[in-house]
C-alpha cells in the first residue's frame, strides 16, 4: 500500500507540474529583454511592463474593464441581495422556478449569450455599446451574486431577525441593522468571486465591442493576434498578482469551500 | 409578510433578467424559424447538411469528449489523494488547484500558445535532446485545443470529486477491508461507486465547458473551428446572423439535453438511492 500511495503522491505531483508549470513559464518569459517570447528567458528586464503603460489601448481598455466589473457589481449587488433574501427566507409559489431565473445565466453558453445580448441589446434595444457592456456583465455576475450570498444567509439563524421585529424594529430596519451586517463576509465574497468572473471574461464582451470601446481580455486577445512579444505575459503576470490577493481575502472570508461545493 | 413586499424583493431582478437575457436568448431561438416573414427550418437543413458544419461539429464533439475523458482520468486518482491528505496540506493543494481557475483564461491559453509554439518550449526541448529532428505542429490544431481544454478544465473536476469524496464515511473503507477486501478492491467496491454523483457532475461541467468553451479553440485552434468560434465567426466576420442564431439554438439544445440527461443519469446511479 505505502508503493500505491507513492505513486500517487508522484501521479499528484505531476498534475500539478502540468497545472501550475505553464503559469510559472509564463511569469518568466515576461522578463525577457529581447523583443520575441523565449523560454528560459535571456536576461532580465521590466521592458515589457513599462511598454503595458505605453500602449494606450491597455490602458483605456483596463479602465473599461474596471468600470464595468465595479458598477455592474454594485448593480448585481442592489438585483441580487433582494432576491437572494427572498429566496432564502420566504417559501412561497414559483419559487423554484424563479429560483431556475437567477442561476440560468451560468447555465447558457456564454458565447449565445453574448451573441443574443449583441443581437437584441445592442441592436434592438439600441443601447450604446458601453451600456451593454454594463448590462450584459451585470447579468453575467448575477448568479454568482445570488449564489453565495443565499448560502450565507442558510447559515443566518432568522430568529435573531424575529427577536428584532418583535421587539419592535422595523423591518427594513432589522434587514439593514441585524441581517446585513450577520451576511457582510459573505457579501464582500460574493462581490470578489462576482468581479473576477466579470473581469475575466471573454464570451460576452468580445460581442461588445466598438470604436475605442473594448476591455482588457479582448484587447489582450486582439494584441496576440499581431504581436507575440513579452507585453502579453507582463499583464499575464499582474493579473495572476491579482487573482492571488482577491482569492486570498475570499479564502479569509468564508474559505474555499463554495469552490469544492456543487 | 406580504405578498407585494415578497414581489417588491424579487421584481427588478426578474424583470431585468427578463430583458437583459430571457427575451434576447428566447427571441434568437426564435428567429431561427422566420425568415422573410414566412415559417422556415432551411437553417437547420443547411446546417444539417453541409459537410464543412457537420465536420466542424464532429471536431467540437471528439475534442470535448477527448478533454472529458482526460480529466476523468486524470483528476480522479488525482481527486482520491488529495482528499486522503491532512487538513493543512489538502488545503494547500486545493487552493493552488482553485488558482488557475481562478485565472483569466486568455492568460492560460496564452500561456500554452509559448510552449507548444513552433519555436516553443516543448519543440525547443525535443529538438535539444534530440528526439525530433524537426518541429512538431501542435499549436493550431485539435489536439492543442484539447491540451489547453484539460488544462482548463482539471481543476474543476478535482475539486468537484475533491468534495464529494471527503463526504464518503471512511469507516466504510475501515468495514469493507475487515470484511476481507483488499485496499484495492474496497477502493474500487467503496470509493468508485460513491464517486459516481460527483464524477458525472463534474463530467457535465467539463464537456459542457468545452464544448461552448470559446477563448481557449480561439487562441489555439488556430483556423481548425469549433462550434463556439464558428458561432463567432459568422456573427462577426460573416455577418450571417441567420445561420449564427441557428448555430447559438443548437449550443442552447445540446447542452440542456446534456445536462438533462447527465443528471437524470446521476439520480439513477447513485447509490445512496
Amino acid at each position: 500500500m505505502q508503493e500505491k500511495n507513492r505513486g500517487l503522491a508522484l501521479f499528484t505531483s505531476l498534475v500539478f507540474l502540468f497545472l501550475l508549470g505553464p503559469l510559472i513559464i509564463i511569469s518568466f518569459t515576461s522578463f525577457e529583454p529581447g523583443s520575441v517570447l523565449k523560454f528560459p528567458p535571456e536576461g532580465f528586464s521590466w521592458r515589457w511592463y513599462e511598454n503595458i503603460f505605453n500602449v494606450e489601448m491597455f490602458m483605456t481598455t483596463f479602465k473599461t474593464s474596471m468600470f464595468v466589473s465595479l458598477f455592474g457589481n454594485l448593480l448585481a449587488l442592489l438585483l441580487g441581495i433582494p432576491a437572494a433574501y427572498a429566496l432564502s427566507r420566504f417559501d412561497f409559489r414559483g419559487k423554484g422556478i424563479l429560483n431556475g431565473i437567477f442561476i440560468s445565466p451560468v447555465l447558457i453558453p456564454g458565447i449565445v449569450m453574448g451573441f443574443a445580448m449583441l443581437k437584441y441589446v445592442i441592436v434592438v434595444y439600441n443601447l450604446p455599446i458601453y451600456a451593454g457592456l454594463l448590462v450584459g456583465h451585470t447579468v453575467l455576475m448575477l448568479p454568482f451574486i445570488i449564489r453565495v450570498i443565499a448560502s450565507s444567509l442558510s447559515n443566518f439563524d432568522f430568529a435573531i431577525e424575529e427577536a428584532a421585529l418583535s421587539l419592535g424594529a422595523g423591518r427594513l430596519e432589522t434587514f439593514f441593522k441585524v441581517v446585513l451586517p450577520n451576511i457582510r463576509s459573505g457579501i464582500i465574497a460574493a462581490i470578489l468571486i462576482a468581479f473576477l468572473e466579470s473581469f475575466n471574461n471573454v464570451d460576452i464582451s468580445v460581442f461588445m465591442t466598438g470604436p475605442g470601446v473594448s476591455t482588457l481580455p479582448i484587447q489582450m486577445l486582439t494584441y496576440v493576434e499581431n504581436n507575440f512579444d513579452p507585453t502579453i505575459a507582463a499583464i499575464s503576470v499582474l493579473l495572476m498578482i491579482l487573482t492571488a490577493i482577491l482569492m486570498f481575502i475570499i479564502e479569509r472570508l468564508m474559505g474555499l469551500s463554495y469552490f469544492t461545493k456543487r | 409578510m406580504r405578498k407585494t413586499g415578497l414581489y417588491l424583493l424579487l421584481l427588478p431582478g426578474v424583470l431585468f433578467l427578463t430583458l437583459f437575457m430571457v427575451i434576447p436568448i428566447v427571441m434568437t431561438i426564435a428567429s431561427t424559424f422566420y425568415q422573410d416573414g414566412s415559417f422556415t427550418i432551411q437553417g437547420y437543413l443547411q446546417f444539417l447538411t453541409d459537410a464543412y458544419f457537420l465536420k466542424i461539429m464532429l471536431t467540437t464533439l471528439q475534442v470535448s469528449l477527448v478533454t472529458t475523458i482526460a480529466c476523468v482520468l486524470i483528476g480522479f486518482p488525482a481527486a482520491y489523494y488529495i482528499s486522503k491528505l491532512g487538513p493543512r496540506k489538502k488545503g494547500i493543494l486545493l487552493a493552488l488547484a482553485i488558482f488557475p481557475l481562478l485565472t483569466s483564461s486568455v492568460v492560460r491559453s496564452f500561456s500554452w500558445m509559448i510552449i507548444l509554439g513552433k519555436k516553443g518550449l516543448l519543440n525547443s526541448s525535443l529538438l535539444a535532446i534530440g528526439l525530433i529532428d524537426k518541429p512538431l505542429e501542435i499549436l493550431y490544431t485539435p489536439t492543442a485545443m484539447m491540451i489547453g481544454l484539460i488544462h482548463l478544465f482539471l481543476p474543476l473536476i478535482i475539486i468537484t470529486l475533491v468534495g464529494v469524496m471527503e463526504n464518503i464515511d471512511p469507516d466504510l473503507l475501515k468495514a469493507a477491508e475487515s470484511l476481507g477486501a483488499s485496499k484495492l478492491t474496497a477502493f474500487w467496491k467503496v470509493i468508485v461507486p460513491l464517486s459516481v454523483p460527483g464524477l458525472i457532475i463534474g463530467s457535465i461541467l467539463v464537456f459542457v465547458g468545452s464544448l461552448t468553451a470559446y477563448t481557449t479553440p480561439a487562441l489555439l485552434g488556430g483556423k481548425q473551428r469549433v462550434i463556439s468560434t464558428f458561432l463567432y465567426q459568422n456573427a462577426i466576420t460573416l455577418n450571417d446572423w441567420h445561420l449564427a442564431s441557428v448555430i447559438a439554438t443548437i449550443m442552447i439544445v445540446i447542452t440542456f439535453v446534456v445536462i438533462y440527461f447527465m443528471n437524470k443519469l446521476a439520480t439513477k446511479l447513485n447509490p445512496k438511492g
